[in-house]
This record gives C-alpha cells, structure tokens and sequence, in this order.
C-alpha cells in the first residue's frame, strides 16, 4: 500500500521559496504579496480534452482567464480555457515512482498484442 | 548516499530522460538554470523596450500592428521563462527584484539603442535571428519545463526574424536615403549581434558542466559561427554589406572567417556601461512601481470578492 507521504501541487513546491499564497493572510507584515499562481488548461480543438498549457499569476480567477486568454491562445491555439489556482492541484510523489507504476510493467496480457490467434480469424 | 543520486540524475541526464521539477538535482545544476532561466526571461522583457520605442512611430498601419504583435510575443516569452524558473523555487518577486538591483543579468544586446525605423528590421533579422539559434538547442534541454517553455517560444520565433528582414528588404529597395538607413542600422546591430552568443569557447568556464548537464548542447563560439554563415549569405539578398573587412569564406574550414570581436567593449556593456543601461533598469523599475497600486488594488478586490462568497472561491458569474 503506497502511503502519501506529502501533497505536492503541480510543478511548484511548498516550501516558503515557492508561489505565494494570498488566501493565507501574510499581508499583515504590511508586505503585498505576490497574485497566487494559476495553472492552465487549454481545449484546442472542440472534441479535445484540456490540455496543460502552463502558469501564470492572477488575482482571481477572471483574471487568471483573461491573462491565459492574451497569452495563450493569440494564434487560434484554443477555444477553451480551464484555470485552477495551483495550489489546488494534487501530485504524485515521484520518489513512489517505482511502486506505483512499474507493476503494470509485467503485466503484458493487458494489451491485445499479447493474444496469438489464427489468421482465419477476421475483425478482432 | 548524495553521491549516488547524483549518479541515477546523470545516467537520467545522459539516456535523455527530462528532469522535472520534483525530481532530485544537484544544488549547482538547480542554482545554474534559476540563473539562465531567469536571465533569459528578463532578456525578453527588457528586450520590449528598444522596440517598444518605436511602435507610435511605425510607417504604416501594416508595420504598427506587426510591431505590436511582435512585442506582446516577447511579454509572452517572458512569462514563459519565468514561470519555468518558479518551479524550482524561486518565487517571482525575488526575480524581478535581481533584476532591478542589477543582481541578474539580461542579454547586453538590448542595452543599445533604436535610433531609426530600420534598427527595428536589423533586429528582428539580426537580434532575433541570434536568438533563435541559441533557442532551438534549447528545447531539447534536459530540465522539462525550460524546454517546454523554450517549444512554444521558437514557434513564435521565426515571424520575428521574417518580418525584420521584410522590413529591411523593404528598405533596400527603396530612395537612397531609405537604403542608407538599412545599412547604417546594419552596420551599427552586426557585431552586438555577435557578442549575444557570450564569450569565446575559452574564456567561458562554466559550458562544459553545462553540457554535460545537457542544459547547453553547442558552444558558445559553433554557435555564433553557424549565426556568421547564414547571415553572410542572407545579407546578398539585401544587396548591403556586413561591416567586417575580414569577413569572407574559408574553403578548407567551409566557414565564413571573421573579424576580431570587441570583447572590451562587451564587458563594459555587461557592466553596466553600454548606451542604454541606465535608462532600461529605470524604465523597468519604473513599470514596476508605478504598478504597485493596480497589484495592491486587485488584491484587496479579490480577497473581499472572495469573503463575500467563500463557496465560490472568489469567483462570481458577474465576471
Ligand atoms: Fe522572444
Ligand atoms: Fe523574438
């Protein structure tokens, strides 16, 4: 059983140096902090799924979406966007790596080309 | 035990496998792309300012929003690289701010002026054209997200390198006066473009760590080498001249030989002393506080959308 050691989200860390965080008041110190950081998901094509284009920073998230707007999509790269603050994303741990996915390694009669039949047999 | 996890990082490194941000890495291959990674983001946006200088001015409607188009790319890119450099851990405030108190570096080419319509044509030909080369490498770098960030540039690259020459080609075919800005411009952009591929093989000490961190894949000097031999044959279409008596090709090398290169020069500009320095780090910082309040504002905005209506998460339907 792989245990979660820690949340990660995305690719940003939580350490202090990584994206910071509006929502947990540090404004307090009279420092303005930094617009949270989004991530961005773009559908190219209708019919496709969303796809992860990349990051920016935002205040909220019309913004985030108006800024994901102007930056990725100013060649007719989508015609949707999705925007989830980062800090909302749940990762893997790549150090459980290993353990999570190497099991489907022997695992071959999961794919069709594992099956030998005659050639007699037609549409499968 | 350090020692062995640096060994499966560059057996990862060596089978081409990317390096992610959560993965482990050396400190100094960390310490070594936050400072080019940054360095290139800052490039692209102080890089919108000799430009930027002549958008109320362009001949034509055409030129205006090609201009503009161009620049906004170059925001882009900035943010691109940036967000790179963020996930390994350095936040965005910390950059801009080794920006703005000269602790970082940005390309010394944009420390030089735009005195006339053409510069803008030598700089997309030549400043853009030096900058693709070094990028294309670039994608294949072995840290995912700078070669990410590096994919979506270089398709947006090469318009800027095509509309410059366009410009110029425009140019050269015109009155007299128009063909001697073409060249004046050339003559004045050549060698700085030279100097934005860094110092000579020799005198760089950090590129074979880096290469065998596969974070750089040609030298500095095959770099600018492949730069001279395109840009010498392009140059003919133009019917101008590159300023370099020495210039001329070499049978037995299948080169282009060239002249000396102003390293003195380079490293005054470096440090701080070229035409444009003052000016860009002031036009930058002022951006930056001058910004400061629509920053405070939208985060007050935010914050009390959000405590209005927590379920939502600050976001309303009225947006
Ligand atoms: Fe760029
Ligand atoms: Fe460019």
């Amino acid at each position: 059983m792989i245990l979660l050691r820690k949340f990660y989200y995305g690719d940003y860390g939580e350490s202090k140096n990584g994206a910071a965080d509006i929502s947990s008041d540090n404004s307090s110190s009279g420092v303005v902090t930094e617009w949270p950081l989004w991530e961005v998901f773009i559908r190219s094509k209708q019919g496709l799924d969303h796809k992860h284009a990349g990051s920016l920073h935002a205040a909220d998230a019309a913004m985030a979406i108006e800024n994901a707007r102007d930056v990725y999509t100013r060649r007719m790269e989508g015609v949707s966007i999705w925007v989830v603050e980062s800090k909302h994303i749940h990762a893997s741990n790549p150090d459980d790596a290993d353990a999570l996915y190497d099991p489907a390694n022997d695992k071959a009669y999961r794919h069709p080309t594992f099956y030998n039949l005659p050639d007699a047999v037609k549409h499968m | 035990m350090e020692k062995n996890l640096e060994t499966v990082f560059q057996d990862k490194v060596d089978q081409e496998i990317k390096i992610e941000p959560k993965d482990w890495m050396p400190e100094k291959y960390r310490q070594t792309l936050i400072r080019q990674i940054s360095q290139h983001a800052h490039s692209e946006i102080v890089g919108m300012l000799p430009e930027g200088n002549w958008i109320t001015r362009a001949p034509s409607l055409r030129r205006k929003a090609i201009l503009i188009a161009k620049v906004q790319d170059e925001a882009g890119h900035g943010l691109y690289l940036y967000s790179a450099a963020e996930t390994l851990g350095i936040s965005r405030d910390e950059m801009y701010d080794q920006l703005h108190t000269g602790k970082a570096k940005y390309s010394s080419i944009f420390n030089y002026p735009t005195l006339t319509w053409a510069d803008i044509g030598a700089i997309g030909w030549l400043v853009d054209g030096a900058a693709i080369l070094n990028q294309i490498p670039l994608c294949r770098t072995s840290f995912g997200p700078y070669a990410r960030a590096m994919v979506r540039v270089c398709k947006e690259e090469s318009f800027h390198q095509r509309q410059g020459f366009e410009l110029l080609l425009t140019l050269s075919k015109g009155t007299e006066a128009q063909k001697q800005m073409c060249q004046d411009a050339i003559d004045r952009w050549w060698w700085p473009s030279l100097m934005m591929f860094g110092p000579n093989d020799d005198a760089s000490p950090h590129t074979a760590q880096s290469m065998k961190w596969k974070i750089k894949r040609f030298s500095n000097d095959e770099l600018r080498q492949k730069f001279i031999d395109m840009i010498a044959e392009q140059v003919k279409v133009l019917n101008m001249r590159l300023p370099d008596a020495n210039l001329k090709w070499n049978e037995e090398r299948k080169h282009y030989d060239f002249g000396k290169i102003n390293w003195e020069e380079f490293w005054q500009v470096v440090g701080g002393n070229g035409p444009c320095n003052k000016q860009r780090l002031d036009a930058r910082k002022k951006a930056w506080a001058d910004g400061a309040w629509v920053r405070e504002a939208a985060t007050a905005y935010a914050k009390k959308k959000a405590s209005l209506n927590p379920s939502k998460g600050g976001t309303s339907e009225t947006v």
